[in-house]
């Protein structure tokens, strides 16, 4: 491998663009600089379950024929992209990291891979995830696990884990994550980059194929918080196609996130959640957490602690909400239409037929939760379960509007613990879930929050995730916070978090 | 295991023994353009998976988005069954598996119906019942199966099965009564009614086709008995999709008859939905509700609350078509049309059609004259509904002006019919075609009335010895000379004429 692709790689998407614009490479070099990447390293991250070559080189070659056209084209033209699994897009095997869709191709594009492909994004191909979006770890992927680029040993996060693991692997520059209750934040938090869930209603879920409807929302993973706002702002914005997409102009994410990198934050007002640190945080993820708390107080910041009390009881509503709307949502997964068939023999019947092929399609995180979920809407017991969570849910977007009376952005730390071992979690599903616990809280009042990283922890030197939380629609306050802290800790580092990785080996 | 059931009891010995309470869920399909969550067409009669997306094959990743044209359809039909209309309002997810169902739930309303709390007046001999309305709600009609290889068409037995999804999505309203007590012996005839009834509000509002035969209008019918109006309800059954108003009628008197019968023999009514044979005129069971399938409704997270502006609600309010209860009485009185030959009008569904014959220019005891007697007789005939018939209120109104020009006379104008029937055309067409013309000419007719007078001198004779009903005779043998196609009156006026009588 050159050097110039070795650089290619490194470069953050707006360098990329500005590359591509500039005619230093092109758009083609760069796919091809990132398809020979990941042939060196994912065999080793499994960050991808499906690479696009052909796909990925058709469309970079478009971007430069547009060029050389002289056609204008937008910040992102001819910029490397991977797809988590989840999101549908034609032609292209879609399988949320499930048996259950083995082989299945989308006869469409969802809103989010249109955006792309009009910004000239170029799709690498699809990355691995916890099966349909169910896990922090992706070890709950029928194809295996993706390993984290920090730590071979150790989980990338989940469900995302594969997008994260790319950016962080430097196999694309930007990758496009799913949120029901902390998918792109923990895995950005594990991996050292950056990943934001917008505001929900904010990006279509069109195509996204669903987990928990009222709680999925797409969102950009990157290395750069101006990266990911130029992502935001290329896939966000309403869409007719989804009735629960805001009607409502973006909020100016890019022009923030350049704001915030000029340094200052006099007069931003940050609340620190009492309730999101203590007992059972690492203690090298709370010394990282108080000194980003330290340098927002430097930034000019005004900090003040405030109470969320119905937090504690975020995970349980959302271990009730999410099972519930998964139980619905995976229903259709019955071998009639579409995706894997078992028992059609001609001996079984259709009922025989549809029951066969969930249990052997679904693996047994996605069987636990449909169980959960089919359990907690039962007659008789849906008001003790669903509709107490849902009580629990309005309690909880009560505490983030009085929070947001007297700040402008909320922080915590994004996860618990840094990246743990693959397989010590995974006969423990309590203790998987409680990874999500800082992150659950914005999913359920539907608000923004991003992930960024903030620091090794120094008991293990792995990445700490730093949490910005915003009100709904409200998602530049979380750019302009997040470039200022992203600013001053490369100044403090001599550059991103990232460049302190240990080099990954790179298969000939 | 199945038991036998019971004898029949005798209708008139079942309704004399029990007091009879039914309950009505009418389906009806909106004739809205596209579907209720996504753009596809609700064409009928397509080739069968034609008419989908992913929305309404439930690929993953789709999602739906609510017809606005359904949600008014729905508000109308509310307002006119003298609902109230929901301020705020949600969809929910009715799960269960089946193969027809893309998504393996029905997104439908439950707990929050858009439209609530009715009432709708019926007749019958005379008598006003009020069936008071539960609620209309808006759902998606689930795809059709079909199974090849069984002797019944059901799946049981049948070798495989095949499903269209063109009818998946298709907008519904569920129109839901309350119980309906107090009807007697009347029960099947109320029933039939009020189908009926809403099948012309329905119409008069123009958001179905309301073509029972086609499924785009179809009844649930629960029965159940009980000794008398102070004891609780019995047990219902249910039998589903009845999709035409004969069958409405048999089908609740079946019921009865076979309830009367298990409770005389001292057994339980099993509470079941149940299948309607139109060819032997009886029910059979269908699925038990014993084990009651667990639905799990939840709201449907997909969809946004509908909440329908209350200016709008009375917009529409005040837009109504005329409601039926003042519409008729104002028709009969402007038609001079007596009580009994109204309800006539009413019973073999002519009102509209004559209404329509009418405004077309036809006096209104003409345009009933023919839609009641010759096109009913022919509706009958070919056992459809009169509207469904290809003849239309034009078509009468063409016709009845060439009655009245003196072009056709009455046995003419059936042949017009019979041609239009046929698919010959037009009445225009028809007449064209099949030679109809009255003879109108003099020439040709004087020709005619000579011959006649010169046949007959004896006739000629005795209408000049003032015996002018004789000329009867000699306009009969015109008539005959012509083929009929002679007004006879004219022909009357040229034989006076000629024979020199005043007439």
């Amino acid at each position: 491998m050159t050097d110039t692709t070795t650089d290619l790689v490194r470069l953050s998407a707006t360098e990329t663009a500005g590359v591509i614009a500039r005619g230093e490479a092109s758009a083609a070099d760069v796919a091809k600089a990132h398809l020979d990447r990941i042939g060196a390293v994912d065999g080793a991250v499994h960050a991808f379950l499906h690479v696009d070559a052909e796909g990925a080189l058709a469309a970079a070659r478009e971007v430069d024929d547009k060029r050389a056209r002289g056609e204008e084209q937008g910040p992102l033209a001819g910029v490397p992209l991977a797809l988590k699994d989840v999101m549908a897009q034609r032609g292209v095997p879609t399988t949320c990291g499930s048996k259950m869709l083995e082989g299945w191709r989308p006869p469409y594009d969802s809103t989010v891979v249109t955006r792309l492909r009009a910004a000239g994004v170029v799709i690498l191909g699809k990355t691995n995830m916890d099966e349909f979006a169910m896990g922090s770890s992706t070890e709950h992927s029928a194809y295996g696990a993706t390993h984290n680029p920090w730590d071979l040993d150790r989980i990338p996060g989940g469900s995302g884990g594969g997008s994260a693991a790319a950016v962080a692997a430097y196999e694309a520059p930007l990758a496009i994550g799913t949120d029901t209750g902390g998918s792109i934040r923990q895995p950005a938090a594990v991996t050292g980059t950056v990943g934001v869930k917008p505001t929900y209603g904010g990006v279509s879920r069109y195509g996204l194929v669903a987990f928990s409807s009222s709680l999925d929302q797409a969102g950009p993973c990157s290395r750069t918080v101006l990266d990911a706002a130029l992502l935001h702002e290329a896939i966000g914005g309403h869409d007719p196609r989804d009735s629960t997409s805001i009607d409502a102009p973006l909020p100016p994410v890019v022009a923030a996130a350049r704001e915030g990198a000029q340094g200052r934050l006099d007069g931003v007002r940050v609340g620190v959640v009492r309730e999101l640190s203590g007992e059972g945080y690492q203690p090298g993820v709370e010394q990282r957490f108080h000194e980003a708390v330290d340098l927002l107080r430097e930034l000019g910041a005004t900090v003040t602690e405030v109470s969320c009390p119905h937090f504690q009881y975020a995970l349980s509503a959302y271990y009730l909400i999410a099972p519930s709307e998964c139980s619905s949502n995976l229903a259709r997964f019955d071998a009639m239409r579409y995706g894997l068939r078992v028992g059609d023999d001609g001996e079984h019947s259709a009922e025989e037929v549809m029951a066969l092929t969930r249990a052997a399609g679904f693996g047994p995180e996605v069987k636990r939760r449909i169980m959960l979920g089919t359990y907690a809407l039962s007659s008789g017991y849906y008001d003790a379960y669903y509709g107490s969570a849902q009580k629990v849910r309005t309690l909880i977007s009560r505490d983030f509007a009085q929070a947001y009376e007297q700040v402008d952005v909320l922080v915590s730390p994004t996860t618990p613990t840094t990246a743990f071992p693959l397989g010590s979690k995974l006969e423990d599903p309590i203790a998987m879930y409680l990874n999500d616990l800082c992150t659950i809280p914005s999913n359920l009042a539907g608000g923004a929050a991003m992930s960024l990283p903030c620091g090794l922890s120094p008991d293990d030197g792995l990445p700490v995730g730093l949490q910005i939380m915003a009100p709904a629609m409200a998602d530049d306050r979380l750019y302009r916070v997040g470039a200022a802290v992203e600013t001053a800790l490369a100044d403090r580092w001599g550059g991103n978090l990232l460049t302190q990785a240990p080099e990954l080996q790179e298969k000939a | 295991m199945k038991t036998v059931e019971p004898d029949l009891v005798p209708y008139d010995e079942a309704v004399a023994a029990y007091d009879v309470v039914m309950g009505i869920e009418v389906h009806v399909e909106l004739s809205t353009a596209s579907k209720m969550f996504c753009g596809c067409s609700t064409a009928f009669g397509a080739e069968p998976n034609t008419q989908t997306c992913p929305t309404c094959l439930g690929l993953p990743g789709s999602l739906p988005v609510l017809n606005q044209q359904a949600v008014e359809s729905a508000i109308r039909i509310g307002l006119a069954l003298g609902c109230d209309v929901a301020e705020w309002c949600r969809f929910a997810r009715k799960n269960y598996f089946y193969p027809d169902m893309p998504k393996n739930f029905q997104t439908s309303q439950y707990d929050e119906p858009i439209c609530f709390d009715g009432a709708t007046t019926v007749e019958v001999e005379g008598r006003e019942f009020v069936i008071p309305i539960e609620r209309a709600h808006m759902e998606e009609d689930t795809g059709k199966s079909l199974h090849v290889g069984g002797a019944t068409g059901r799946i049981h037995g049948a070798d495989h099965s095949l499903v269209d999804y063109n009818r998946a999505g298709i907008p519904l309203i569920e129109i839901v009564t309350k119980p309906i007590e107090g009807t007697g012996a009347l029960a099947p005839q109320v029933a039939r009614a009020y189908v009926a009834h809403l099948r012309d509000l329905l119409r008069s509002l123009g958001v179905s086709d309301v073509r029972m035969e086609q499924g785009s209008l179809r009844a649930d019918l629960n029965v159940s008995l009980r000794r008398a109006p102070e004891a609780p309800f019995g047990t219902r059954s249910e039998t589903k999709n009845v999709n035409s108003l004969r069958s409405v009628e048999r089908a609740v008197r079946y019921e009865i008859s076979r309830h009367a019968g298990i409770i005389d023999a001292g057994m339980k009514v099993t509470q079941e939905t149940r299948h309607w044979h139109e060819d032997t005129g009886i029910t059979t069971a269908g699925r038990s509700k014993e084990q009651a399938e667990d639905y799990r409704y939840f709201p449907e997270p997909d969809l946004v609350p509908v909440a329908p502006e209350r200016a709008w609600v009375e917009q529409l309010k005040a837009a109504l078509p005329e409601p039926p209860a003042v519409r008729r009485p104002r028709l009969q009185a402007g038609w001079g049309f007596s009580d009994l030959e109204m309800r006539d009008v009413l019973n073999v569904g002519a009102l509209d059609l004559i209404e329509q014959t009418v405004a077309a220019g036809t006096a209104p005891a003409a345009a009933r004259k023919w839609w009641l007697t010759e096109l009913a007789r022919r509706a009958n005939e070919q056992g459809v509904e009169l509207d469904a018939l290809p003849v239309t209120p034009a078509h009468v109104a063409t016709v009845q002006s060439l009655v009245d020009a003196g072009e056709l006379n009455d046995k003419l104008a059936r042949q017009v019919f019979e041609g239009v029937l046929a698919g010959e055309g037009t009445p225009e067409q028809v007449v064209e075609k099949r030679g109809l013309k009255l003879v109108s000419d003099d020439g040709a007719l004087t020709a005619a009335v000579e011959e006649a007078l010169a046949a007959n001198p004896d006739v000629v004779a005795k209408v000049r010895g003032g015996k002018h009903q004789a000329a009867g005779a000699l306009v009969g043998a015109v008539m005959k000379a012509t083929k009929g196609q002679a007004d006879a009156a004219r022909v009357r006026e040229l034989l006076l004429e000629r024979i020199g009588v005043d007439h």
